[in-house]
């Protein structure tokens, strides 16, 4: 994560970026301010609102099944914890943990 | 080659045929209205390969020929004053994009209060767009910059404007010589971007957000490319001179080699300034012209070089500038001369604004201004030339 950012010599023409689906690169979860999602299993039914609601595509879904947050992506919205219809997701504190 | 009579609209057109560029977008003013007017009449007449766009606004024209550059099209527009004025936002896109593009571009004022005619506020108002600007004396020189913008903005990658004088010279029937169509087609070669939105096969984005930790790097890479525009401009210029016989320069010293008095300015008061120098050379004076056609990038060197011998000095700037000190031209010229261990005494000369009138006297003026203070009389730094006081 900590390259060495180029100079500009060594920059594309024109701003272009030259490679696709760089955005994957931009680990926007940093843009969180000290709270994180976090789920309940036993209350939580896979019903898949909180996947469907995610504006960052941060919730991880493996074979159906609902398995949390991906954290170098979520911004901390807390969207996932309003929607959620059974309450199983808690905006926590991030120095709690 | 081919002799014509030809309006400095008229000479641009042509050369805008000849070029025969992939996509015109372009919107009507006063008094480049009859460039892409003439143009348009090309493509109906199935002369030119070109997409003609007629867009509703000027914004609109630089937005799409910026599109269409993107994509990997040669293009071109044509403009003058408040149309150039509306490009002004995607002029910046334009040349931040390091794209290529010619504008055809006819000097004329800027509003308000409305008026058609000549001055260079227009241009110089888009002075730090990132665009190379280059100024034409007549309708020759409007013709011959066009084809070798065309040439330079693909070299240097960056978008080049054009600028002839409303009316003066975009409505004045002049003796020019074109070029036959081949010659200007293997002149300028085949077309050259940087980059291709229509790639499929090599996917990039175009334009977008870069924020404080990239944003810098490319402007700094930007103004390098300017600064090197320089080296592109002469090579072209050169190149040009040698096929076609005609040589361009970024700056033309007209009888200067001993000149201890000279004057410094651009477009068609050239023509009337040559004249004047002539004129006081027959009386035995020393004074010279020293003629800007690229303004941008600055051609500090050739400026410096041109002036190391001259004494008293006048620059004529026929735009304002509105700094409350001193108009574009005069500023940069002092500001080049700076670090040099001689350097003329220099005044700045406001003139022919809103398309005042430029006569002999007025210019030969200026020469006598210096004179006066060659013996000791003193001269405000800044004067206007031929405004009622």
């Amino acid at each position: 994560m900590a390259k060495k950012k180029e100079g500009w010599k060594e920059l594309p023409i024109g701003a272009i970026i030259v490679e696709p689906g760089s955005s994957e690169k931009f680990k926007t979860g940093d843009w969180r301010e000290g709270k994180k999602p976090v789920v309940d299993k036993n209350k939580c039914t896979n019903c898949m609102i909180c996947w469907i609601s995610c504006p960052d595509s941060a919730i991880i879904v493996k074979d159906g099944e609902m398995k949390g947050f991906n954290l170098d992506y979520c911004k901390g919205c807390g969207i996932c914890s309003t929607q959620c219809p059974v309450s199983a997701i808690e905006m926590v504190d991030e120095e709690k943990e | 080659m081919k002799v014509a009579a030809k309006t400095a609209n008229e000479a641009m057109a042509e050369a805008m045929r000849q070029i025969n560029p992939d996509v015109v977008a372009a919107y009507p003013i006063t008094p480049s209205t009859e460039i892409v007017q003439i143009f348009s009449q090309f493509v109906a007449d199935g002369l030119v390969d070109t997409e003609f766009v007629p867009v509703e606004s000027e914004h609109s024209a630089a937005s799409a020929c910026t599109g269409a550059a993107a994509a990997g099209a040669r293009v071109m527009t044509a403009t003058a004053s408040q149309g150039l004025a509306l490009m002004n936002e995607v002029l910046f896109v334009t040349a931040g994009l390091r794209l290529p593009m010619v504008i055809c571009e006819i000097a004329r004022t800027l509003s308000a209060p409305i008026n058609i005619h000549c001055d260079h506020s227009d241009t110089m108002d888009q002075r730090d767009t990132g665009w190379l600007q280059f100024y034409a004396e007549d309708s020759q020189e409007a013709y011959d910059l066009v084809i070798q913008a065309m040439k330079i903005s693909e070299e240097a990658f960056l978008p080049v404007m054009v600028s002839a004088d409303a009316f003066i010279l975009s409505h004045s029937l002049q003796r020019i010589e074109m070029l036959d169509d081949k010659d200007v087609q293997s002149f300028i070669g085949k077309h050259k971007t940087p980059f291709s939105i229509l790639n499929t096969d090599k996917p990039i984005t175009v334009g977008p957000l870069d924020l404080q930790d990239y944003y810098f790097e490319h402007k700094r890479s930007e103004a390098e490319a300017m600064r090197e525009a320089g080296k592109v401009i002469k090579k072209v210029f050169g190149d040009f001179g040698k096929k076609f016989g005609r040589k361009y320069k970024l700056v033309e010293g007209y009888r200067m080699k001993d000149a201890k008095r000279a004057v410094v300015l651009m477009g068609s008061t050239a023509g009337t300034a040559k004249e004047v120098v002539d004129s006081l050379r027959e009386d035995g004076e020393k004074v010279g012209l020293v003629k800007v056609c690229a303004f941008r990038p600055w051609p500090t060197e050739e400026i410096n070089r041109a002036l190391k011998n001259v004494d008293y000095l006048g620059v004529m700037d026929r735009a304002e500038g509105m700094s409350g000190f001193g108009a574009p031209l005069f500023t940069e010229i002092r500001s080049s001369l700076y670090d040099e261990n001689k350097k003329p005494d220099t005044y700045g000369y406001v003139y022919g604004l809103g398309g005042r009138d430029v006569k002999i006297e007025d210019i030969k003026k200026v020469f006598d201004d210096l004179k006066k203070v060659e013996s000791g009389k003193k001269l405000d730094r800044n004067n206007y030339l031929g405004v009622r006081e």
